[in-house]
This record gives structure tokens, sequence and C-alpha cells, in this order.
């Protein structure tokens, strides 16, 4: 038995002999690798910003919003929230500190030669408590307002920066929702930018009723997207959850064993089934990974028959001077064994680049944990291992004769 | 007892359908210290008699007695170790690795006889310096001369201390002065107890040997001492 190191020197030199066509060939492991380093630093960065996200946010609140499900009784029915559906919610549920109903619409502001695309969202009152902005300059939507269905708006920071400059005092102007003239009344504090990397600061509110009214004309009146319900407290939050359904169930008529065709979902739930859609991802990112792997290893095992072709001679001379079958084998195997680890150590380094730009495009942090490097790390070189197998057995099975003969 | 012995050695190729006999019973035994030349036209089976000694190929019936030892009981692990151990080869085309140094050719039978490498080294060093290549001892093969690349090889072919070495037309890509030199190294070895085979069509070559075959059609035809030995 040769000695392990003198094996190692063998095999990076004959490597090192082809050095180009080492490289191209551990492309596979590499990409891999790569992949999955970065997929799963962005996928625990990611899940550690939704936990912080659940920490931190106002977590004591939920969102009600028409679904008639995938497979429910009442497909045939159109699912819609109304202003009325908010009022009942407000009217009967006790553990309310404020509630919301919403109209959503994207929309072109024009403000003289200024044009921007926001969100716009026909509002309540109460709508800034709920999702806790403040007024920095103006003032905020009001009951009159929306009594009146005042085209009056109040404008996100960022929409400001946009229409007209940083530092304006737009109060008094007049801007354009989609061709509707409304008067700016307020501005709202910066939130800045999420640690999703969202711009928290780019839309308009105006009130509900104008909304409606001028902006979706919804044929039927008084619809509305969505609810923002706001708890008491953390803990009247399952009841005022649980409360909300027994009152729009009601309301809509809905017989018991038939399906909701509204959904209330609490701040943890929606970041929940945020956390499986990245789970998801990561999971996508896993596969493809591991594809990236196994026709790493194909290729591998597709130049380790060339070299084993090439060496022919070599060959032969090696096991006319007293190789073993198993020498051979062993130098061969060894010989991919090493191309597939240099192929992970790269792809490990890669992968480090790889999810930091990725990191900062989701716009996270990425954790990059130990395990997950002595994972890539050992599976890339289980592949040089299982790949080159074949190739090498197939050099130790040549008969020396031939194998010299060979040109 | 002969350290290499013969008897009725047959070795048959498939050809298509057909198999076509080229060695058609050959007997023959070498004792320790010998100088035996191999001779004959192409094709008449002395390479592949020389392939069969050097236990490269296996003959398709008879029985082959390395040292003493059935060949075709051993194991493919026990050829090989018998190749290390017992026999040192020299080729026509010099077979040395490319892009590998003169020393590192040479120490290589001594890897896989599990020699240290402090002691691989010494002793491919030492091998090389018998050779005249002290000089040359970190050359590749490319930057030698065919004279010294063949000198390498029978460094090679010695540095494991094999009684037999075995010679298939070593001269055969030389030119007539340098065949001279490297008939001599062999014919050195042999003075110093080396068994020699050598398989030539050269009777310039052969002259160095204390014995001659003739090979023909398959058969030794002639068997005979050298009497006007170079």
């Amino acid at each position: 038995m040769i000695p392990p190191n003198e094996i190692f020197t063998t095999a990076i030199k004959a490597i090192r002999t082809n050095r180009t066509r080492s490289i191209l060939t551990t492309l596979g492991i590499i990409i891999g690798v790569a992949a999955v380093i970065a997929a799963l630093a962005v996928g625990e960065g990611t899940n550690k910003v939704i936990d912080e996200q659940i920490s931190s946010f106002g977590s004591n609140f939920i969102m009600v919003f028409p679904d008639r499900g995938g497979n429910s009784s009442n497909k045939d029915r159109i699912a819609f929230l109304t202003l009325s559906d908010a009022q009942a919610i407000e009217r009967e549920v006790s553990g309310i500190e404020a509630i919301s109903p919403v109209v959503d619409l994207s929309a072109n502001l024009i403000y003289k030669n200024s044009n921007w695309s926001s969100d716009v969202s026909g509002v309540g009152s109460s709508h800034i408590n709920v999702t806790d902005f403040k007024i920095s300059s103006g003032r905020n939507i009001t009951e009159t307002d929306i009594k009146q269905s005042a085209k009056v708006a109040v404008l996100g920071s960022t929409v400001v920066e946009k229409l007209f400059y940083t530092g304006f005092n737009p109060i008094g102007e007049v801007i354009r929702i989609d061709k509707v003239p409304f008067k700016v009344v307020g501005v709202l504090e910066s939130k800045g930018i999420s640690s999703m990397g969202l711009d928290q600061d780019d839309f308009v509110l105006v009130p509900l009723t104008a909304a409606q009214k001028r902006l979706v004309r919804f044929s039927t009146p008084g619809r509305i997207n969505y609810i923002y319900v706001k708890a008491v407290s953390m803990d009247a939050l399952n009841y005022v959850q649980h409360e909300t359904e027994l009152v729009l169930r009601e309301k809509h008529r809905i017989r018991r064993g038939e399906d909701d065709d509204f959904a209330v979902r609490n701040v943890t739930q929606m970041l929940e089934a945020r956390r499986q859609a990245n789970q998801t991802l990561t999971f996508l990112l896993y596969t493809i990974a591991l594809i990236s792997l196994l026709v790493g290893g194909i290729g591998i095992m597709n130049i380790m028959f060339v070299s084993v072709t090439e060496r022919t001679k070599e060959i032969g001379i090696r096991l006319a001077i007293g190789a073993t079958q198993n020498d051979i084998k062993v130098q061969f195997l060894v010989e991919s064994s090493v191309l597939s680890m240099f192929g992970g150590v790269i792809g490990i380094l890669l992968g480090f680049a790889l999810g930091y730009v990725l990191a900062t495009f989701v716009g996270v942090t990425p954790i990059f944990s130990f395990s997950s490097l002595l994972i890539s790390f050992l599976f890339s070189v289980a592949v040089g291992i299982g790949f080159g197998y074949y190739p090498a057995r197939k050099a130790s099975l040549m008969n020396p004769i031939d194998a010299l003969k060979y040109e | 007892m002969p350290i290499l012995k013969l008897k009725d050695i047959r070795k048959s190729f498939e050809l298509g359908d057909d198999f076509i006999e080229i060695l058609h019973g050959v007997n023959l035994s070498v004792e320790k210290g010998e100088f035996v030349a191999m001779m004959g036209p192409s094709g008449s089976g002395k390479s592949t008699t020389m392939n069969i000694l050097g236990c490269l190929d296996q003959q398709t019936s008879g029985e082959y007695f390395l040292d003493g030892k059935n060949v075709a009981t051993l194991t493919s692990d026990q050829l090989a170790h018998m190749r290390n151990q017992l026999i040192g080869f020299v080729f026509q085309g010099f077979n040395l690795l490319s892009k590998t140094s003169a020393l590192d050719n040479v120490a290589m039978p001594l890897l896989y006889a599990g020699v240290s490498k402090q002691e691989r080294y010494k002793r491919a060093e030492f091998a090389l310096d018998k050779m005249g290549l002290l000089d040359r001892i970190h050359h590749e093969p490319t930057q030698l001369s065919g004279g010294q690349q063949q000198r390498v090889a029978i460094a090679r072919g010695i540095v494991n201390n094999a009684p037999i070495l075995m010679a298939d037309e070593p001269t055969g890509n030389l030119d007539s002065k340098t065949s001279d030199e490297i008939m001599n190294l062999f014919k050195e070895l042999n003075n110093a107890g080396i068994t020699i085979i050598l398989v030539t069509h050269e009777p310039d070559v052969a002259a160095y040997a204390k014995r001659i075959l003739l090979f023909k059609d398959g058969i030794i035809q002639d068997d005979q001492i050298n009497d006007n030995r170079r």
C-alpha cells in the first residue's frame, strides 16, 4: 500500500497537468456547492428576518380579506367584503382598539410634469393608528372627509420625493390620481426601508369613500378589499380573531358546515405563510443544487474515462513495474476525489460570495452555518468517489500488455 | 533450479471467429546468471514468449515456473508482486512516464514495493549514477536523448535489485554507437549476476548474449551457446 500523501501528490500532479480541463470538469460541482451554500445562507437569513418581524411588528393585529378557498362549497358566490362588514365587526366584537377597512389600488400619480406609480389606499381615519404611522405635517383623513367623499390625499414620504422633491411641503397642492384631482392635506413620517428591502413609504391615503366612488368604482356599493383590525392587547388577539370570524359568518349567512368566504389572519400567521414560501424557495434551490452536483458528477466520470483512456500506456507501465490493480484503482479514485474536493472548496468560496450578493438583493443578512459547509464539502467528495469509481475500476482491470502496447 | 522454466507453452489469440495459435509449445529453461537473446523474424513468437516470461501476459496452455512458482496459480496481486520484485523491464520505446523526472521514474518501482521516500530517492540516485546519469536526474524524458532515456529505463529496471532484466528490442530506437553503449551496460549487469533476457532481431545486438534462441513459427527452432560473443 502506498502512503496516502504520496497518492495525493501524484493525483494533484495529474490534475495540474490538465489545468483548464480540470477546472471545466469541476464547474458542475462548483456551481452545485455554491448554490447549496448560498441557498442555505439566504434562507437562514430570511428566516431570521421573519422571526425578527414577528417579534417586533405590532403583532396584535389581524387582517380580514375575501377568500373563497380552493375547494369550498360556495365557489359560485363572489367573495368580497363591504364597509358594512367592517362596521359590524367594530360594533359587535369587543377588544378592538382600532379598525380600518381598506380599498386598495395602484394608480398613476401626476403633479405638473412629474408622474409616479404608487399604491393608493382608500382608508378610514383610524388607519394610521392601526398601521403605526404618524403625520409629519398637515392633517390626517377625517370623518368629515369620509362623509363627503372629499378628494383629499395624505402622502407617504417617498411619494413626496418622487412627485415634488425632498423637503418640499406639498400641503395645499393638487395632484391627479388616475386623472382625478386630489388636494394634498397631509404628509406621513417616513418609516424607511423595511428589513425585507421594501419601501414602506411609497403609498397614498385617500378617504375610503372617495376611493370607492371616484377611483375604483366597484359595481357593489361599499365594497372594500380588506380590513385591518387592531386588538387592544396581545391577549385579546385570539378572541378578536375568533369573534370576527363568527360575526362575518353570520353576516354573510354562511351555514354550519359551509366554508368561509373570507379569511382572518393574524400577523404571525401571515409571516408563517411567508416563511413557508421561503422554505419552498430554499427547497427549489436545493433541488437545483442537487441536479448540478449530479451533472457535475457525471462530468467528472466522463473526464475520468477520458483520462483513463489517455493514460492507458501509463497504466501499463505502472502495472509492469509492480503496481497492483488496487494501486491503480486507488490512484484514479483519489484523482477524481481531489478533483471534486477542489470543486467543493471553490464552490464554498463562491457560495459565500453568491450568498452575500443574493442576500443583498433580497435585503437580508446571509447566515452561513458550519454544518452546511461541512455537508456540501463531504457531498462533493462523495460525488468524486461515487462517479470516479467506475472509471477507476476500468483502469485497474486493464491487461498489462494490452495497456503497454496502446498507442 | 532454473529461475525461468517454460513447459509446452501455447498461446492463441481470438481473431474474429477464429483462434490463431502463435506459440505452438515452447519449452525453455533459463538458469540464474544467463544472458539469453531471443531472435527470429517478426511474428515468430519471441515477443509473446517474452511477455509471458515477464508476467505481462498469460499463456493459453502449458506451465510457466518463475523462481519455482507456477505463475498460472498466482493472483493478480501476487503477479504484480513478482513483476515488482523479480523482473525489471526495458522496452524499445523506453516507456518512461512523461512530465516526470528521471529520478521519479526510476524510483517508481520502489514506490510500489513500499520503500520509504528517502530510501527510494537514495536508491534511484544510485541506480542513475551507475548508468552515468547523475547530472540528469531532474530531467524529464523529453529533455533526454534516446540513449539517455534507455539508460533511465535500465536504471528503473535494476533499482529494485530484481534478479532478472527483460529487454524487448532495447536498441530498436537507437543508433549503432548508442546501441553498443547500452549493450555494454547489459553485459556489465550480467557480469554482476543479473539474468538477462533480450529480444532482438539484430545479430549485432544478439551477439552480446551468452546463449541465442532462434524462434520460428511459434517454436524455438534453435538454441545454442554463443561462441562469438562480443
